[in-house]
């Protein structure tokens, strides 16, 4: 009996004394660095060898970065926040990314980060607070590679009438071109028209997330419904142009349906740099995936985009999709030192010359800042062309509607339904129904 | 000295009690706790009550999840124990190189599971190339990729464990049987499988466990593709806690639920085969 009676206090005793030692280390973090969980793996060699040792040498605040896996951002966030040393700057995807992170945001209204965004609008908050400031506006489409086009144009046996890439304006020339082009595929030494619709695990996002804005887009543009809004159902009303594009990337792939589910959006990047491919469904993030490969075969001149055209009426009148999912917060449960030393750090980045840069030159972001001169663009082909499409007259830009998706959780299980349509396992009526109940339940669930 | 022992008892067991507690007790008592709160971050959360072991089942993710587990150890159970007790009777006969198969068919097991997951992966979507789909195509590719990789992976441990048994059979006994005029089928039915009832126990309990707990060779194979329905329980546990957001608590309490029924699925299991136990 007294035994474990001592054993027991010795437990309890245990317990506290580990609740003390946790409480300590909090106060004993380490003083001068800043530590920044990046969300993007592409770039975060250029975080870790170029911006982070230079940022040291100049204020001598230390920049630890670490950088989440494809697809594993917030779940990284979320242990990592929970540690006693946690991400002093982070970053969240919308309004429904940070409505989960908001009991750990800082209040950004007077910072000087917040001082150097041009349009105070575009930043997220609550209230009267200011809790996320978006650093790179993005756009996507269909980048294609204008030298195989051309050759294709050149083609004596085109079934086409049109002479160039750019007068493709609606989905059924385009479909009418892809087509002539896989008939054509060994004189245009190409083993597909599209690379790989990857759709491996974690790789489904260039699907679920934005190829799906299209048809949402112009169902909320239907409904009169603004962007940003709590949207409770769907009707999928434009799911046969989704299954119009989906069909076409399927069908004139570089790689055969069945073995999809092994592709990663590297790959398919790959294939579109080394020339094996004439286009690839991505955004203007991709170019150091392009530009980077060894062997890259295609010359910065001829990579361009063209907007997603999936049939709907009127779509010749639209352009990108342009829009934002990428905005940084700094967490309130960290000391003011280090809450300072991190606004002194995105300020410097997006601010100063050595900062500015490195994100024109190396982090390659169309950044909203009014530190930018017009002169400072990013000048990678695929920056400069979704500024082409941004200022082109008669064409509006698409914006991104994926961020009133109500969970990642629907997502998935829409990733998962395209997944299983492309290899015959369910059919498109299947996909259609997946994507409007599970949009209810979702949107039950987090509300 | 029995005295001074049972005097300073608490002091020799502290450090093991202190490892024990920091790595075990503490961490189980409060993901017990945990499941009843609603939480992001494990340091802040809001009382409410069952509400998450209610969530658990708003869809059939977690039931899916347990019915492809069941079906999976039961199989595995099966072949991963027949194959290592077949490969001990093939080993313990003196057969040249004895030494040399066992150590190599041991080797697997020195492998993590996110590494033979990955080397599987690759074999089966070779294998699956001529046919022109992955292993992600159809969860049948996934059960069976699964099997495969764990009866790979543990046979070479279990062998070892069953050989010890055989080895240890009392060579008199053996020779009595023989005397007696046993054939092949009772001297296995009579003697060998009664003599080696510890070795079965111990190699059901670890082959039931694991496939009950396993993790990593999931996640590298298949991830749960094609749309969760090669998802395990651990696996469903871990992306309920992680994927989804203000799911933490109910993945929480998916775990605990989880741990109850490895725990008695297990003792059951080793009840009923400690009651088949001999002494030789």
């Amino acid at each position: 009996m007294k035994k474990t009676l001592l054993i027991t206090l010795l437990i309890v005793s245990l317990a506290m004394s580990s609740v003390l030692f946790a409480a300590g280390t909090k106060e004993a973090a380490v003083a001068k660095e800043v530590y920044f969980l990046n969300f993007k793996p592409e770039i975060a060699d250029v975080y870790e060898t170029k911006i982070a040792p230079a940022f040291e040498k100049e204020t001598g605040i230390k920049l630890k970065v670490v950088t989440a896996a494809s697809g594993t951002y917030a779940q990284t966030l979320k242990s990592e926040i929970a540690k006693s040393n946690p991400p002093v700057i982070f970053q969240t995807n919308g309004p429904i990314g940070l409505a989960d992170s908001k009991n750990y945001t800082a209040d950004l209204k007077n910072t000087e980060f917040y001082k150097i965004l041009s349009d105070k609008s575009m930043a997220l908050g609550d209230g009267d607070k200011v809790l996320a400031i978006p650093y790179a506006v993005e756009g996507y489409g269909i980048i294609y590679n204008d030298a195989i086009m051309r050759k294709y144009f050149a083609l004596p046996n085109k079934a086409v009438s049109i002479k160039s890439a750019d007068e493709i304006t609606n989905f059924a020339t385009l479909k009418a071109v892809v087509e002539d082009m896989t008939k054509n595929k060994s004189a245009l030494g190409i083993q597909g028209v599209f690379a790989s619709t990857s759709l491996a695990a974690g790789n489904q996002w260039r699907w679920q997330t934005h190829l799906v804005n299209v048809p949402l887009y112009f169902e909320m543009r239907d409904a009169n419904i603004a962007m940003g809004s709590k949207v409770p159902e769907i009707k999928f009303t434009y799911s046969a142009n989704m299954k119009n594009i989906w069909d076409l990337y399927l069908k004139n792939s570089s790689t055969a349906v069945g073995l999809l589910g092994s592709k990663s959006v590297d790959d398919s990047m790959a294939e579109f740099a080394l020339g094996q491919v004439a286009m690839v469904q991505n955004g203007n993030w991709g170019a150091g995936q392009i530009l980077g490969v060894k062997g890259n075969k295609v010359a910065d001149s001829d990579i361009k985009f063209m907007p997603i055209y999936t049939g709907v009426p009127g779509e010749e009148k639209y352009g990108l999709n342009i829009g934002t999912e990428n905005y940084l917060c700094i967490n309130s449960n960290v000391s003011a030192e280090q809450q300072k030393m991190a606004d002194q750090f995105l300020t410097w980045l997006f601010a100063s010359e050595t900062g500015k840069q490195f994100v024109k030159n190396d982090l390659m972001f169309i950044t909203p800042f009014n530190t930018f001169k017009d002169n400072e663009l990013p000048t990678d082909p695929l920056a400069k062309d979704v500024i082409r499409w941004m200022n082109k007259p008669g064409v509006t830009s698409i914006p991104w509607a994926f961020s009133m998706i109500p969970s990642e959780e629907w997502k998935n299980q829409f990733g998962a339904a395209l997944a299983e349509y492309s290899v015959g396992r369910k059919s498109w009526a299947e996909v259609e129904k997946v994507a409007v109940d599970a949009w209810k339940t979702e949107f039950k669930l987090t509300n | 000295m029995q005295k001074s022992i049972q005097k300073y008892f608490a002091l020799f067991a502290l450090p093991g009690l202190v490892c024990f507690a920091i790595a075990f007790l503490i961490p189980m008592v409060m993901g017990v706790v945990l499941s009843f709160f609603k939480f992001t971050t494990v340091t802040d959360g809001t009382f409410i009550g069952l509400e998450n072991y209610r969530r658990i089942f708003i869809n059939n993710d977690f039931t899916s999840a347990l019915w492809f587990t069941v079906k999976f150890t039961i199989v595995s159970v099966i072949t991963i124990n027949l194959g290592a007790f077949t490969l001990a009777m093939l080993l313990t006969r003196g057969i040249k190189g004895t030494n040399a198969f066992r150590t190599i068919f041991f080797m697997p097991n020195l492998i993590g599971g996110i590494v033979l997951g990955w080397i599987w992966q690759v074999i089966i979507n070779g294998v699956l190339l001529p046919k022109g789909v992955t292993i992600v195509s159809d969860p049948k590719y996934g059960f069976w990729g699964l099997v495969v990789l764990m009866n790979w992976q543990n046979i070479g441990y279990m062998m070892v464990i069953y050989i010890a048994g055989i080895q240890n059979i009392s060579h008199d006994l053996i020779e009595a049987a023989q005397i007696d005029g046993a054939g092949k089928v009772t001297m296995l039915r009579s003697v060998i499988l009664p003599s080696i009832m510890p070795s079965i126990t111990i190699c059901s309990f670890l082959t039931l466990t694991n496939g009950f707990k396993l993790f990593d060779q999931n996640l590298a194979l298949t991830a749960g593709d094609p749309g969760k329905q090669t998802e395990m329980l651990a696996l469903n546990i871990f992306n309920t806690f992680y994927g989804r957001s203000g799911f933490e608590g109910v993945g929480q309490a998916k775990a605990v639920l989880f741990t109850i029924l490895v725990a008695f699925i297990a003792l059951t299991q080793l009840r009923l085969t400690r009651s088949k136990e001999v002494e030789a």
